[in-house]
């Protein structure tokens, strides 16, 4: 093995990871990498496994072989060779590296909007009431909330409760962010306002691994897709030549004819 | 008659604390074990969630006056003396902590997943999320059931006259046993234990609107 870190190394490195619940084979060597700044789908018919595949990059969910490192820090297990599980203090300390963005939102709802962002920078960062605070106006100024900060999740538009999601995630300053199929939830005329504010977060260089049925967006924000199926990655590539239409892969071509088939 | 009793009033009185201390210890006691054990049926290993498992479904097996009598005169047998007072607690405390075992685990168990998985994916630690998301969540489901307990515990403490503790109700007896009044000291005894459950009601009543701004 080399001693020198390779030039450009990925932020995000996932090597040949393999998962399965019970008898079924949810991930099969999957592996992917994320470099800094680069904004990366995952597309792929239910049950391909993106959905656990994200979930694994912050250890939501263990994995049984393979290797999970951000920015060349293995993420669940201790760096003995024993694959250890790390203990809960290293484990919490790593997943404050990663921001992760739910399908059903996930806020906190006997916390206002502004409490949402501020218990992970106050606990976690370390930041004072005050401080966190002003952070998280910053963000819910960027996400255009920011005259909902004392509002409860429960009064608030999906849509609303969405980009809260997000500025939670985000004001951590983590190194990369999780997206999980983040506007399925949501009322069609309400995703547009939830992607214009990932589309910003892009621009700004924010490093994103995202799975998304939101295929025009996918095409137009992300550097690459990745196509999952069957729990393995089917194909890679820039978005242009995936969703082309004559692109080599059958799986792929027939997946997005349904897909087509399904949302036009 | 009345001034019978009038003169029998502080006697009672002097129960009556015996009742609010027993009840008091009883009920705090349980909580800190009942919420410990809980949180280790719900999140603990294996082994520790089978031994609350078993340790919880036996005690609420049991009734709690076999368990009063087993800890007073079954114990010394095994080397375990204990005071009659304290033998008594102990039996109330072990009753209640199988209950308050099961309130957390319904009240926890009510949160739904998300909620844990977004706490983690901050970085909050087990301790942490339990203390900011969890718990301020769960204590609205946690509080009706359990102040019915608490009502419970108080009205249960009367089992500890059996031991010849003399708390509300022993005296109570002894007074009838002297004044051959009966009618108007159950009446009495009656009014006093209403009066401290009610007043938790309400107070159960007013801390649960407190919280009732918490919605999913």
């Amino acid at each position: 093995m080399s001693v020198t870190p390779p030039a450009n190394p990925a932020l995000l490195d996932v090597s040949e990871v393999s998962k399965s619940f019970g008898s079924v084979e949810v991930l099969r060597s999957v592996s992917l990498q994320v470099t800094r700044g680069e904004v990366v789908t995952v597309i792929g018919p239910s049950g391909s496994g993106k959905t656990t595949l994200l979930r694994c990059v912050n250890f939501l969910e263990s994995y049984d072989s393979g290797s999970i490192r951000i920015d060349g820090k293995e993420v669940g297990f201790r760096e003995t060779g024993t694959r250890q599980r790390r203990s809960e203090r290293d484990l919490a300390k790593m997943r404050a590296e990663t921001g992760m963005v739910f399908q059903s939102f996930n806020l906190f709802p006997h916390l206002t909007a502004a409490g949402n962002i501020m218990l992970g920078l106050r606990k976690v960062r370390g930041k004072s009431n005050t401080e966190a605070r002003a952070i998280a106006e910053h963000w819910l100024g960027r996400v255009g909330l920011a005259h909902k900060a004392d509002s409860l999740p429960a009064e608030l538009s999906g849509g609303q409760q969405q980009r809260v999601g997000i500025a939670r995630a985000v004001a951590m300053e983590p190194k990369i962010l999780l997206l999980d199929e983040i506007t399925s939830a949501l009322d069609p005329e309400l995703v547009g306002e939830v992607l214009e504010v990932v589309r910003s977060l892009a621009e700004d260089g924010m490093t994103m691994l995202m799975v998304t049925h939101e295929m025009a967006f996918a095409r137009d924000a992300s550097s690459r897709i990745v196509f999952m199926a069957d729990g393995g990655v089917s194909a890679v590539g820039p978005p242009a030549e995936m969703l082309a239409a004559e692109f080599d892969n059958e799986r792929l071509r027939s997946f997005l004819a349904r897909f087509r088939a399904s949302h036009f | 008659m009345l001034g019978q009793i009038a003169y029998a009033l502080p006697f009672l009185a002097q129960g009556f604390a015996v009742t609010l201390w027993v009840s008091l210890l009883v009920v705090v006691l349980s909580l800190v074990a009942g919420v410990m054990m809980g949180v280790g049926l719900v999140y603990g290993p294996a082994p520790l969630r089978w031994a609350v498992r078993i340790f919880s479904d036996t005690i609420r097996g049991i009734p709690i006056l076999v368990l009063i009598f087993f800890v007073y005169y079954g114990l010394p047998a095994v080397g375990i003396h204990l005071e009659s007072f304290w033998a008594a607690v102990l039996a109330l405390t072990l009753f209640k902590t199988a209950q308050v075992i099961e309130y957390l685990r319904g009240a926890v168990g009510s949160i739904p997943k998300g909620q844990s998985e977004a706490a983690m994916a901050i970085g909050l630690t087990f301790r942490q999320r339990l203390a900011y998301v969890i718990f301020p969540q769960a204590f609205r489901r946690f509080l009706p059931p359990w102040i019915n307990g608490v009502t419970d515990a108080v009205k249960g403490s009367a089992l500890v006259s059996l031991l010849g503790i003399t708390d509300l109700m022993h005296a109570i007896n002894q007074v009838i046993g002297r004044t051959y009044e009966a009618m108007p000291l159950y009446i009495l005894g009656a009014v006093i234990y209403f009066a401290v459950n009610y007043a938790l009601s309400l107070a159960s009543r007013r801390l649960e609107r407190r919280f009732s701004f918490i919605r999913e």
